[in-house]
């Protein structure tokens, strides 16, 4: 039992957080950067933060992920770091040659006081920017918020420094895209593709985090959201928000700057969200749903429909990222699921507003939390006062489902000992037949292999 | 236009060495105009040598060829703000060497972030309690950066001290408790107090230096331990293993190697860690001091206060490992002990040296580059890989110090690009020009390595068979086989790289 310490009985926690299910806000950042063609991110802070972040993303995409720091010593600690962050931006510049520096802070520089408007001003004043190059940042200290807001930041940043309005509008819509894999965004842009609107999708990271193996190594890979495109936006009749923790501000910010409306949805996982996701491009992109989409519409419904019996009043454990958990939880109650316990250490009303109004009626025993101290220590006591028939969220659920002996699909970030997830979407309705599939494995697989001999069923 | 090199690093260097790296420069005809690299990255190909010089902006002295150059490795400089380097910080050093101290508790004070990316990464196995593989942290918000986070973390050691009854309890400060000044000792010598276990406070505060100065206040750490305790027994013929942290079970291999030979590993310092035995650590004998990187520190605290002697050793392939045998017998003069070390290393070597053949003969001839932590580890992985059939012709580090550079280069062959503290693209384009068929390496460098189209060996924390002494090497040969001819580099076309 690896989590042998963990008790069924809660004690009340006022200062403590025990295997957290968030991280901190550079990382979003960082991951939301790397959307930007060419954009090498920069986190202004101590070495091991750049080196963390770095690594967190690698393990789970496997993918080489760059990015470049302040190397903070002590003195810039006293001093501040202003002399480190302009000779970084030439190093990185004359070394690296990136299109877009994307700084971001860390919890050392923003305590410390460093004024990055000024210092990336000055910068720019004393010619350390080369023509056609651009360096933006955003703020995201540790110690407010979660991953997701350091995410939300950036691409609030995008807005902030690239984005646009001519007096001539365009009929595009800007699909801001929430924390997704690289393979969920490349599944929007096929569904926006097949319904033939015209879109541009910032951050875009497919193409960035899941490139070919080619015996080449490219520090900027082909895909990205580009300057250009990212310029375009403020051009835009309509933006569409995939996921409101991580989108929203980036949408107010350019309503504000470009008069560009905008309405958010949930990231489209599962078959309500799916509607709604399409419907909203539709009407914005003033486009009919093709029946291509329709009919892989139709295959979900039939492959629910033929498993029905294995969904049924199963009790469902899960955390991770607010945009995440809130659409998924409504696909569990679509398929006659009961998520039972919902954890996030992300907090927000949003997420407790939505879950209150999923859960009420269908589930009225169900018990969610966010924010501090909403960590897997408190879902796997829960867990023990109560068992689940499955498990799902990120790496660090693997301790849970092993001790209780439950079914686990791994879902979420950070993913570190499992692949595809960067290979096959989960959004969509295509993507919710592969969400099923892995969730039908982990239980039939489970029961195959611990139902007593007799029971054991060539035909399930 | 010339190009205008920063020499940024250089300011405090003799006339003579300015003199020396400008003919370096020279050399690799670094007057080319600065437009002709601009447009260059994306494969259009210059000539090596001009590309290396685009790379080589201060940190010249960190870069050496074996055989072509005659100036030194420099180690220990910090680094370049602004590169993109694989090294970490002070508060991953200690993490890393305390952490696998398994009935411990490991409290981390500050933002969520620090104890969340160490959450169980490094696969350092327990025998028994399993606490130091769940992550606890004080979580700051913006209100304790404010008003200080003291009270949080008393209130918080309280918690896990109450909940968990660890024998004893390590508190990291991180960067940003050094900034706000909570005085995290003074609450550490209250709970200690109060609860009646030794509380310690890790002053790790990231922005200090590199993982190596995280090594140093990890040692301090453990030696205020030291010579808490002296209920154990101890045997004449005992050692402490300094720097081994059970990756894969390794620390269990050693032991019975030991074993075998009569003697007693009183503390594994800190694989398969316990509180009590590393309380007890100052009654051994010998220290046997691997990784000399992390723990070469405590071994000299150890030396000065208590008198106890240190060795250095490697217990990575089949030389280093049977050294590391021999060297403790000798110590121990006693006949009998150097005969139980010579039944091992024979009785192993008579089934490992057939085993490795096949994997020889099929390695023979193909280059390898090296990238890890410390410049002891690199020594070993030369040797091994020699010992395989494969030549090394990258070899660099992380932290590794001048001195250590001097003995890795008097170990490589002529031609190998010896390298401090680098990025990836260094390493990718070292890679091209080399023509490297295997990259040994942590987490960062393994895609970029596949992204090559060239094998990959994890000899870092994510290593997932144990590596170490006679079943290491055979594994070791194994693994580096199985990588380099993968039926999958034969679907990928390296002849750019080779350009």
């Amino acid at each position: 039992m690896l989590l042998r310490h963990t008790t069924a009985k809660e004690i009340d926690r006022k200062a403590l957080t025990i295997n957290p299910a968030k991280t901190c806000q550079p990382v979003g950042a960082m991951y939301a950067a790397l959307g930007l063609h060419g954009c090498l991110p920069h986190s202004h802070g101590s070495q091991g933060c750049c080196s963390y972040h770095r690594s967190a993303l690698t393990r789970h995409f496997k993918e080489p992920v760059m990015a470049s720091t302040s190397s903070f010593s002590e003195g810039s600690s006293v001093f501040g770091g202003s002399a480190n962050l302009v000779s970084a931006i030439e190093t990185i510049f004359s070394v690296y040659d990136p299109e877009v520096i994307a700084v971001h802070t860390t919890c050392l520089s923003e305590t410390i006081g460093d004024d990055l408007t000024q210092i990336v001003s000055k910068a720019n004043e004393d010619g350390k920017v080369p023509a056609g190059k651009k360096v933006i940042y955003c703020n995201t200290p540790s110690y407010v918020g979660t991953h997701v807001t350091g995410y939300a930041n950036q691409v609030s940043s995008f807005v902030k420094f690239f984005s646009t309005a001519t007096p001539k509008k365009r009929n595009v819509v800007n699909l801001v895209a929430g924390w997704m894999e690289p393979s969920d965004m490349r599944e929007i842009k096929r569904i926006a593709k097949e319904m033939e609107a015209r879109t541009i999708m910032f951050p875009d990271m497919s193409d960035v985090l899941d490139t070919p193996l080619t015996g080449h190594y490219d520090m900027y890979p082909k895909g990205g959201t580009t300057q250009a495109d990212m310029i375009a936006t403020g051009d835009s009749k309509f933006s569409i928000g995939i996921g409101p923790y991580t989108t929203e501000d980036a949408c107010i910010k350019l309503e504000n700057k470009c008069k560009v409306k905008f309405e958010t949805v949930e990231i489209p996982i599962g078959l309500k969200a799916t509607d709604k996701f399409i419907m909203s491009l539709s009407r914005h992109a003033n486009v009919p749903v093709p029946d291509s989409l329709t009919e892989e519409r139709g295959r979900l419904i039939d492959m629910i429909a033929d498993n029905n019996k294995n969904f049924y009043d199963k009790r469902v454990a899960l955390y991770g990222d607010p945009d995440t958990l809130i659409p998924l939880v409504e696909f569990l109650l679509t398929l006659d699921m009961k998520p039972v316990y919902i954890v996030t250490g992300t907090p927000g009303k949003h997420f407790d507003e939505a879950m209150t109004a999923m859960l009420k009626e269908k589930v009225p025993e169900a018990k969610f939390m966010s924010g501090e101290r909403a960590d897997m220590f408190r879902l796997h006591q829960w867990i023990k006062q109560e068992g689940v028939d499955m498990l799902i969220g990120n790496s660090y659920g693997k301790y849970i489902a092993r001790d209780e002996n439950i079914p686990f699909v791994r879902l979420g970030f950070p993913v570190m000992d499992r692949p595809g997830n960067n290979f096959f979407p989960y959004v969509g309705y295509t993507g919710a037949t592969n969400l099923l599939i892995k969730i039908l494995d982990a239980f039939l697989d489970h029961k195959d292999r611990t139902c007593p001999e007799e029971k054991v069923e060539l035909v399930m | 236009m010339q190009k205008r090199f920063r020499l940024s690093g250089l300011a405090l260097c003799e006339k003579e060495q300015r003199v020396r790296i400008k003919t370096f420069f020279l050399r690799l005809h670094i007057s080319v105009p600065l437009r002709g690299f601009r447009g260059n990255k994306r494969g259009k190909v210059l000539q090596n040598n001009k590309v290396m010089a685009e790379y080589l902006e201060g940190r010249e002295n960190q870069i050496v060829t074996k055989g072509v150059d005659s100036h030194e490795l420099v180690g220990g400089k910090p680094s370049v703000a602004g590169s993109v380097s694989q090294r970490a910080c002070v508060f991953c050093g200690s993490r890393v060497v305390l952490y696998p101290i398994a009935d411990a508790l490991h409290l981390v004070h500050g933002p969520i972030g620090c104890a969340s990316y160490t959450w169980d990464i490094r696969g350092a196995l327990s025998s028994g309690p399993e606490l130091h593989r769940s992550s606890f942290s004080t979580d700051l918000r913006e209100k304790n950066i404010v008003f200080g986070g003291q009270d949080k973390l008393y209130q918080a050691l309280h918690e896990l001290i109450d909940k968990h009854h660890p024998k004893a309890a390590f508190v990291y400060s991180t960067c940003i408790v050094g900034v706000i000044g909570d005085d995290v000792q003074s609450v550490c010598k209250r709970v200690q107090k109060e609860k009646n276990i030794p509380v310690i406070a890790v002053m790790a505060e990231g922005f200090q230096g590199s993982k190596k100065d995280g090594y140093k206040i990890a040692c301090d750490a453990l030696f205020s331990l030291i010579g808490t305790d002296e209920s154990m027994e101890v045997s004449p013929l005992s050692i402490n293993i300094l720097g081994d942290f059970n990756l894969a079970g390794e620390l269990w291999m050693l032991e019975e190697y030991y074993k075998k030979m009569g003697i007693q590993i009183l503390a594994p310092i800190t694989g398969d860690g316990r509180v009590k035995k590393v309380q007890n650590a100052h009654r051994a004998a010998l220290n046997v001091v691997q990784c000399s990187g992390s723990m070469i520190h405590l071994a000299k605290l150890m030396k000065e206060k208590y008198g106890i002697p240190f060795i250095k050793v490697s217990y990575f392939g089949i030389e280093d490992m049977s050294d590391a045998l021999y060297e403790v017998a000798k110590f121990f003069k006693d006949d009998s002990v150097m005969d139980k070390a010579r039944e091992l290393v024979k009785d192993q070597l008579t089934t490992l040296i057939p085993a490795l053949e096949p994997y020889k003969r099929a390695l023979q001839g193909k280059k390898a580059a090296i990238y890890v932590g410390g410049a002891f580890k690199a020594i070993s992985l030369v040797k091994a890989l020699r010992l395989i059939g494969m030549k090394t012709v990258i070899a660099g580090t992380q932290t590794g110090n001048t001195e250590d550079y001097r003995l890795l280069k008097t170990i490589c062959d002529d031609g190998c690009i010896m390298v401090d503290d680098s990025n990836p693209v260094e390493l990718s384009e070292f890679v091209k020009q080399t023509g490297a068929d295997l990259f040994i390496g942590g987490v960062k460098e393994r895609p970029i390595a596949y992204k090559l189209g060239i094998g990959f060996c994890d000899h870092n924390h994510e290593r997932k068979l144990a590596l170490a002494g006679y079943d290491g090497m055979l594994n070791f040969a194994k693994e580096v086989y199985e990588t380099v001819t993968s039926p999958v580099w034969q679907f990928v076309s390296r002849t750019k790289n080779k350009e």
